[in-house]
């Protein structure tokens, strides 16, 4: 349990208090903080340390202007057909097989090292050998989303089946629940918060990928634009493209994180 | 797992998937897949080049640099984090932001403040690993037990003395996040080289492929892999040494 | 009022009315050598409630479980009814000392849950869980979810839901411990009442001295390492009057000091 900041605090101090005076509301601050790192990006880029970096302002001039002529639309038409196709396997196979190796030892045994190895290796390093090997077409991209969502959501279905309270699964045979039974009644109603907050994590993983995909591959949608941009030096434009897929992801992964909250109540999840 | 009685060791089930992967190259099922006995093969061959050699360097030294910062700033801004409320109100939405972010969109920016070399891949390395080291930190400050904290208090600890409890109350936690880091760090170190793609790693993988050598690809791979896994394996033993009072922590 | 003792011999034990439950010859040992339970013959009387206690580590919740079906022992055998059994039983129902309740359900679908499991009509199934909930005194609590209730109100659904299958036998794994003294008591009481409503065979596994000699008929004693039946006593207590005169009843406190002088030996 978060012990209370006041226990523990040995640099609160007259500034600290001043600004809880002004500001209370969380949400004031978020927006607050907001403004701070655009304010500080404008300066920085007025200080024309770099010529290649635009300012906070220009950045949202030429967002503005891609989306109005729809170069961003179409771009991001493009870039949704990898991910979301990436995505919908990687979710298909990795709550299969995630819930399966969670139930069954031999299951687990045979592939859990293989998950568990993609996990933590740097699978972006395979991503020229799949252009090698498989073209510089969709089913690379799509292959790339995969590999880099895949994993997390694998991991985390077996992990939520595996951590189920063994007294709910003693309760259900003690009833003569059948196995089929324990595994819809119980097993998976009880794995599904640790499941979702699992395919949230492959959701974000996803979008890496896709941009990775884009960027290494060949480009396409986000990856093009971020990439002609720079060719071009059309510097502005280039953030632009990165500042919205960032956001975009950033958007979704929150959006997910809120539905996951309403969904899975804390006090719901918490064992009997 | 057991067969007839005997227990199955949990790494044997790679030793069927490399089997596997053999039969699959041998009778050339998958494009992907050379025989895995050729790509042994190939490691020393790949291994003895002066460019690997090379590009061993310079994924050591960036990927050493970044992370060396990556530590030291994250376990910073982690205790920062978890002792001034107000800090962590403002900070807590961005590393949680950086953390959900797909940072391969970030490194076309570093690559053009940085340049495209080594201090691309150090920043790249530094901006993969240091959040989740921060977030876990702060969570291992904020468990720190208030009752601990009391006593400390009720025994006239020092400020400095304090922050050494809190340190050390929070190492399990601390060392939990630098594994994580370890891991992104990689990948991060990876991902740095193959979008600079001139040095390193990246510069290795464009000459492979267009010398369409598979097999050295995969071990160039194979070698990448194991140097995260061994890092991993490393972090988990001295994770290991300071777990006994994890548990025991009210 | 008397008060008869027996010890453990198994030749010497002779059931007072026809026994629904036989343990014979039981052994569980876990890994590591570690000799939970040590040949426990046992029988248990339709009807009456059988407590057993112990300090920790003798083994009376592996009994329980083995009894319910939920472990297997080593060796030996349970009869239900004459019949050996080795899994769970229709008959025989649990109530668990952490509740095992479901956390995304409500108090009418955790109660009926056994009931869904056999495969009850809905309608059928909601109307005997409303019986049981209400005959624990959770009446009201119906659509609420087991994160607004109270310890003490967590473990009733637990009575509802193994009294709503029916089972001949409850078994109850110290079905008080995790709730204060107060409720404790109050429980301690209602189980009381609740027996004279509901003729069945009550099995407790208790460490509290004092909760076995207010509710049981028999209780069993057993000692750890390795887990077995030390003694067997049956206090006549007469349990239709005021809940409280019990605890002021000689024989109750005599019993207890007895029991306790008996334990001690065993305690750490």
């Amino acid at each position: 349990m978060p012990s209370d900041h006041s226990a523990n605090a040995p640099i609160a101090g007259v500034t600290s208090r001043w600004a809880g005076a002004v500001t209370d509301s969380p949400l004031a601050l978020k927006v607050l903080s907001l403004a701070l790192l655009f304010a500080v990006w404008e300066l920085a880029a007025r200080t024309n340390f770099n010529w290649a970096f635009p300012g906070f302002l220009d950045t949202m001039a030429a967002l503005w202007e891609m989306i109005a002529d729809g170069s961003m639309g179409a771009a991001y038409l493009r870039t949704l057909e990898p991910l979301l196709i990436g995505l919908a396997i990687s979710l298909g196979i990795g709550v299969t097989a995630g819930v399966a190796m969670g139930l069954r030892n031999d299951v687990e045994w045979l592939t859990l090292p293989i998950f568990i190895t993609m996990q933590a290796a740097p699978m972006a390093a395979l991503i020229p050998l799949i252009t090698f090997v498989y073209g510089i077409g969709l089913a690379s991209k799509v292959l790339a989303v995969c590999m880099l969502a895949m994993p997390v959501i694998a991991i985390n279905s077996y992990k939520a089946v595996r951590n189920v309270s063994p007294s709910l699964l003693d309760m259900s045979r003690s009833f003569m629940g059948s196995r089929r039974q324990q595994i819809f009644m119980i097993i998976l109603p009880a794995a599904s918060p640790m499941m979702f907050a699992g395919i949230r994590l492959g959701v974000a993983e996803g979008f890496s990928g896709v941009v990775l995909a884009e960027l290494l591959i060949t480009p396409t949608g986000i990856g093009d634009l971020i990439s002609f941009n720079r060719s071009v030096a059309k510097f502005a434009h280039m953030y632009a493209a990165i500042f919205s897929i960032v956001a975009l992801a950033v958007i979704t992964v929150s959006l997910l994180h809120r539905l996951e909250v309403t969904l899975f109540r804390p006090e719901k999840r918490a064992s009997t | 797992m057991e067969v007839y009685g005997y227990r199955l060791p949990k790494a044997a089930a790679l030793l069927v998937w490399i089997l596997l992967w053999e039969i699959v190259g041998q009778y050339e099922l998958l494009l992907l897949f050379p025989p895995f006995s050729e790509v042994i093969l190939a490691l020393p061959q790949v291994l003895g080049t002066a460019s690997f050699l090379e590009a061993g360097r310079i994924t050591l030294v960036s990927y050493l640099t970044g992370l060396g910062l990556a530590i030291v700033v994250g376990v910073a801004l982690g205790l920062f984090m978890g002792l001034v409320k107000r800090a962590d109100q403002v900070v807590n939405m961005w590393v949680n932001i950086f953390l959900s972010a797909p940072l391969s969109a970030l490194v076309p920016v570093i690559m053009i403040l940085f340049g495209m070399g080594v201090p691309t891949v150090i920043v790249t390395v530094f901006m993969f690993a240091v959040w989740i080291i921060a977030l876990d930190t702060r969570a291992g400050v904020l468990h720190t037990s208030p009752s601990l904290m009391e006593m400390a208090t009720s025994f006239g600890a020092s400020r400095w003395q304090r922050l050494r409890i809190i340190l050390l109350s929070a190492l399990p936690e601390i060392l939990a996040g630098i594994r994580l880091g370890v891991i992104r760090g990689v990948k991060g170190v990876v991902i740095g080289q193959l979008l600079v793609s001139i040095i390193g790693v990246g510069a290795l993988f464009s000459l492979y492929s267009q010398n369409f050598l598979m097999t050295h690809f995969w071990a160039l791979i194979l070698i990448l892999f194991f140097f995260a896994l061994g890092l991993a394996e490393l972090v988990d033993r001295l994770e290991a040494r300071v777990e006994y009072y994890a548990g025991s922590r009210t | 009022m008397n008060m008869t003792r027996q010890t453990a011999d198994p030749a010497s034990a002779r059931p007072v009315s026809p026994a629904i439950i036989e343990v014979d010859g039981i052994n569980k040992v876990y890994a590591g050598d570690v000799v939970a339970l040590k040949d426990i013959h046992l029988e248990f009387n339709r009807g009456e409630l059988t407590s057993l206690l112990g300090p920790s580590g003798c083994g009376k919740t592996t009994l329980l479980k083995i009894i319910a079906g939920l472990l297997e022992p080593n060796s030996g055998e349970v009869r239900v009814n004459g019949q050996p059994v080795s899994g769970p039983g229709r008959e025989r129902a649990f109530v668990f000392q952490d509740f095992a309740l479901m956390p995304w359900a409500t108090v009418l679908r955790n109660a009926a849950f056994g009931l869904e499991v056999q495969g009850m009509a809905k309608a059928e199934r909601e109307d005997r869980a409303r019986h049981y909930i209400s005959e624990v005194g959770l009446e009201g609590f119906e659509e609420k979810y087991p994160h607004e209730l109270s310890g003490g109100m967590r473990q009733r659904v637990g009575l509802a839901r193994a009294l709503a299958v029916d089972a001949d036998v409850l078994m109850m794994d110290e079905p008080f411990s995790a709730v204060d003294e107060q409720t404790r008591r109050k429980f301690q009481e209602d189980l009381i009442r609740l027996r004279e409503i509901e003729k069945k065979t009550f099995i407790l596994v208790t460490h509290s001295i004092e909760e076995a000699v207010y509710l049981s008929d028999r209780i069993v004693m057993l000692s750890p390492r390795p887990g077995r039946v030390s003694q067997i006593v049956t206090p006549k207590i007469d349990r239709h009057g005021d809940p409280e005169a019990i605890r002021r009843n000689t024989e109750y406190l005599d019993l207890i000091d007895e029991i306790w002088a008996n334990l001690k030996g065993y305690v750490e």
